[in-house]
C-alpha cells in the first residue's frame, strides 16, 4: 500500500466509525484573574523550584554581572550582542551558518529568551534566539537572558504570544535538564544542560 | 554468612505466542522480591501525591479537566478535520507529510526515508507509539542502529526489555539493576550503584553516538491542527537533541494526538506533567513547526488499530488519552506488580482498556486485573472513565468467551451481590468492622490472596444506610 492510499483508507475509516456527535469546540479562558501583581518574583520562585537559579546583577549592570559568570569558565559561546567584543572572554559568536555540532565542546553558552512565563518559571527560547537550536541543550551550562518586562501570567497567555505560531522551532525550557529515571532520585545534566541561570536584562535598543 | 548480592530483578509476564497473558503470575513474582516491590510502590506513590499538591495549587483544576476532556470529544469527533488541516498546514511550513495504516507500514516508512538518505543510525526520544510498531526491532533488520536518548527508556533498551510505565520506563528498576546492566553494556563500575554516578556514565556514553549519528527522531505528545506543529515534552532535553542535531527529522504521530489549536494546547500542557510527575512543567516542552534552515523534517501519521478504536461505542474515549501515567501511578495493582507484569505496550489500567482492542484474546485476562476502586477515573487529566469500561470489557469479554470459567463465577457472584441491594447491604457493615479492628499486617499478608497487590478501599465509618437508619429512622421520618 502506499502512502496515499492509506492516507485515504485512514480517512474513510474516521469517516464510517467517526462518533455521530457534533459537540462544539469549548472556549479556553486565560485563568489569569488571580495573576500576581509581581511577576519577575513569580517568575523567579517558579525557576528556583525547577532547578534554575536567577544570577545577581551585582549592583546595577547585568552586563558585568554576565562578565564575571563567564570569565575563566572556558569556552563561552553567545548568541546576544552584550558580551561581544570583549577581549578579555574566551567569546565564540554563533553565526546562522554554524553546524549544529559545532557547539559540543562549549562550556557555557549564553542566550536571550523572547519571554518567561511566570506559572512555570519557564523561558521561550526560539530559533531566532537561538540562532543555531543546539546552542540550547549542546553546551554543559546555559545563562538565559530575560526581560523583565516580558513575562507573562500564564501559559494561557503565553500561547497566545506570536513566537508559538511564527518560528519553527520554539521551547519553553525550564531549568537545567533532568531526570529522575532511576529511583526517583533528581539528577540535572542527564542530556541537556547540567545548570540554567537567569539574568534579568531588558533588551538592548 | 556469605554476603547477599543485591535482589535480583523480577521480569515481566512471559510471552507464550497468542495465549492469554497470566498477569498475575508476573505479578507474584514482583510481589516475591520485596525490595523491588517497596521501592516501586513508594516511588508511585509519591508521584500521585506529588500530582495531588498540584491539584491543590492550581484553583481551576477540574475546570481544566473538563475542558480537556471536551476539546478532546470535540476533536475526536471532528478528527478528518483536523488532520486534514493540520496536513495542510505542516506541508505550507516545509514538513514531508506521510501516513500509514499499520506497524508495520510506519516501520517501512522509517526505514525508507532513512535510506534515501543513506542514514545508518538514529537517535530518538522516548514514543510509546515506536514501541507499539517494534520499531527497534524493525530498524535492527534494515541494519540500522537505533539508540534511545532517554535515560530510563535507554536502561530499558540496553537491557532489552520494553519499558514497563509510558513516562518512568525504568520505575520497576532498583539502581542496583541499572548498575549490572550498564557494566555489562556501557563498561561502568558493576560495583557503584551511585545514582548520578550512572546517570553521568550514560551521559559521557551517550553523547558521542549523539554527535555520530545521522537521523533524528521524535514521538509527538501534541499535534496542533492550526500550526501545523508538533509538541514533544521531555525533561532530559533529550528530544530537543534528537531532533536538532542532525539534518533529519522524523516525528512518529498516532493521529489522535491532534488537537485544534494554541488556546487548546495550554490546557494540556498545563496537566500532563502536572499529573504525570507532578512538576507544573516538563523542563522542556517543544515546539516543532517546521525543518530548520538547511533540514529535513518528516512526519508519519499512523493509524495501527485507532480508528477501529474510534468506532467502539464504550471505548472510543480511550482515545483521549494524554499518556500521563497517572492511572497507574494510583493503581494498586500496578503498584504491586510492576508494568512489565502486564505482557504488553500498554500497561496499568490505560492498557486495560486499549490492550483488548489490539488483541482480544491476549489481552482477555486484564481487564480483571483491577480492583475496580476508580482512582485511574478520578485521577485522569481528560476524563476517561477507566473503571467503568474496565467493566465494560469484562462483560464484552465474557459475551465472546474469552473469560476463564473461575473468572465468571467470580463475575456472577458479585453480579448477585450487587443486584440484590439487601445482600450488597448486608455485607458492606461485616467488611466494615472487619476492615477496620484488623492491622494492617493481617490484611496484608499472603494468604489473603485478594489484597495481594491490592489496596483495601477505603471503608466509610458509617455506610450511608446506616447513617439513614440511625437519623431518619425506617420509616424514613426525621428523627
Ligand atoms: S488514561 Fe488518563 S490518567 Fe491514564 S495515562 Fe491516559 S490520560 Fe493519563
Amino acid at each position: 500500500m502506499s502512502s496515499t492510499d492509506s492516507r485515504a483508507a485512514i480517512f474513510a475509516a474516521i469517516r464510517a466509525n467517526r462518533p455521530n456527535i457534533q459537540p462544539p469546540l469549548p472556549e479556553v479562558p486565560l485563568f489569569d484573574e488571580k495573576a500576581p501583581s509581581d511577576l519577575v518574583t513569580a517568575f523567579s520562585e517558579m525557576l528556583v523550584k525547577m532547578g534554575g537559579k536567577v544570577l545577581d546583577p551585582q549592583g546595577q549592570d547585568p552586563v558585568s554581572a554576565l562578565r564575571a559568570a563567564v570569565a575563566g569558565q572556558g569556552i563561552i559561546a553567545t548568541c546576544v550582542p552584550e558580551l561581544h567584543g570583549d577581549a578579555s572572554l574566551q567569546i565564540r559568536q554563533i553565526l546562522p551558518e554554524m553546524d549544529p555540532h559545532s557547539l559540543a565542546d562549549v562550556e557555557i553558552g549564553v542566550v536571550r529568551a523572547a519571554f518567561g512565563v511566570a506559572e512555570t518559571g519557564s523561558l521561550c527560547l526560539t530559533d531566532d534566539g537561538l540562532i543555531v537550536n543546539t546552542s540550547g541543550y549542546l553546551p554543559q551550562h546555559l545563562i538565559v537572558l530575560l526581560d523583565p518586562s516580558q513575562i507573562v501570567a500564564n501559559l494561557h497567555n503565553a500561547y497566545r504570544r506570536p513566537e508559538l505560531s511564527t518560528h519553527r522551532y520554539a521551547v519553553f525550557q525550564t531549568g537545567p535538564s533532568a531526570t529522575a529515571d532511576i529511583e526517583g532520585v533528581l539528577i540535572h545534566g542527564a542530556q541537556g544542560v547540567r545548570s540554567l541561570r537567569v539574568l534579568f536584562c531588558p533588551k538592548q535598543g | 554468612m556469605p554476603a547477599r548480592g543485591p535482589e535480583p530483578q523480577p521480569r515481566g509476564a512471559i510471552i507464550r505466542g497468542n495465549r492469554p497473558i497470566d498477569q498475575q503470575e508476573a505479578a507474584r513474582r514482583f510481589m516475591d522480591a520485596p525490595e523491588h516491590l517497596a521501592m516501586h510502590d513508594q516511588r508511585l506513590w509519591d508521584l500521585r501525591k506529588k500530582r495531588d499538591g498540584q491539584k491543590e495549587i492550581i484553583e481551576e483544576w477540574e475546570d481544566l479537566r473538563q475542558l480537556a476532556s471536551d476539546i478532546k470529544t470535540h476533536t475526536l469527533t471532528h478528527l478528518d478535520t483536523y488532520l486534514e488541516q493540520f496536513e495542510k498546514n505542516a506541508i505550507a511550513n516545509g514538513v514531508r507529510i506521510h501516513w500509514a495504516k499499520d506497524a508495520a507500514e510506519h516501520n517501512s516508512i522509517v526505514a525508507g526515508i532513512l535510506r534515501s538518505k543513506n542514514a545508518r543510525s538514529l537517535i530518538k526520544s522516548k514514543s510509546m507509539l515506536t514501541e507499539e510498531c517494534g520499531f527497534r526491532e524493525a530498524m535492527a533488520h534494515e541494519g540500522i542502529t537505533v539508540v534511545e536518548t532517554d535515560l530510563g527508556e535507554r536502561i530499558q533498551q540496553l537491557d532489552n526489555e520494553n519499558p514497563s510505565h509510558v513516562v518512568v520506563p525504568a520505575v520497576h528498576k532498583l539502581r542496583t539493576d541499572v548498575a549490572e546492566v550498564f557494566a555489562k553494556t556501557i563498561g561502568s563500575d558493576p560495583n557503584n550503584s551511585d545514582v548520578s554516578y550512572l546517570t553521568e556514565q550514560q551521559r559521557e556514553h551517550t553523547r558521542p553516538l549523539i554527535l555520530k549519528a545521522d537521523a533524528g527522531m521524535t514521538g509527538c505528545n501534541f499535534a496542533v491542527a492550526e500550526t501545523g506543529s508538533v509538541v514533544v515534552c521531555t525533561n532530559e532535553g533529550n528530544a530537543d537533541l534528537s531532533a536538532n542535531t542532525t539534518g533529519l527529522h522524523i516525528v512518529s504521530m498516532g493521529i489522535e494526538k491532534i488537537i485544534p489549536n494554541l488556546n487548546s494546547l495550554a490546557v494540556f500542557v498545563r496537566m500532563l506533567s502536572r499529573s504525570a510527575l507532578g512538576s507544573p512543567i516538563t523542563q522542556y516542552t517543544s515546539h516543532f513547526r517546521g525543518p530548520r534552515r538547511g533540514a529535513e523534517m518528516h512526519i508519519v501519521i499512523v493509524d495501527n488499530g485507532r480508528t477501529d478504536r474510534l468506532g467502539l461505542e464504550k471505548f472510543w474515549t480511550s482515545l483521549k488519552c494524554i499518556r500521563c501515567g497517572a492511572c497507574m501511578n494510583t493503581c494498586p495493582v500496578f503498584r504491586r506488580s510492576g508494568g512489565l507484569s502486564y505482557g504488553a505496550t500498554y500497561a496499568g489500567p490505560i492498557g486495560l482498556i486499549i490492550d483488548p482492542t489490539f488483541n482480544r484474546h491476549k489481552y482477555s485476562t486484564l481487564p480483571f486485573s483491577s480492583t475496580m476502586n476508580g482512582s485511574c477515573t478520578n485521577v485522569c487529566p481528560v476524563k476517561i472513565n477507566i473503571h467503568e469500561q474496565i467493566a465494560d470489557w469484562r462483560q464484552v469479554l465474557a459475551e465472546n468467551h474469552e473469560i476463564p470459567a473461575f473468572k465468571k463465577s467470580m463475575m456472577k457472584a458479585a453480579g448477585a451481590l450487587l443486584a440484590s441491594p439487601k445482600l450488597y447491604r448486608a455485607s458492606l457493615p461485616m467488611a466494615d468492622s472487619a476492615l477496620r479492628h484488623l492491622p494492617r499486617f493481617v490484611l496484608y499478608n499472603r494468604l489473603n490472596t485478594w489484597t495481594r497487590g491490592r489496596e483495601m478501599p477505603h471503608v466509610p465509618k458509617e455506610t450511608f444506610h446506616q447513617w439513614y437508619k440511625r437519623t431518619r429512622g425506617v420509616d424514613g421520618k426525621k428523627k
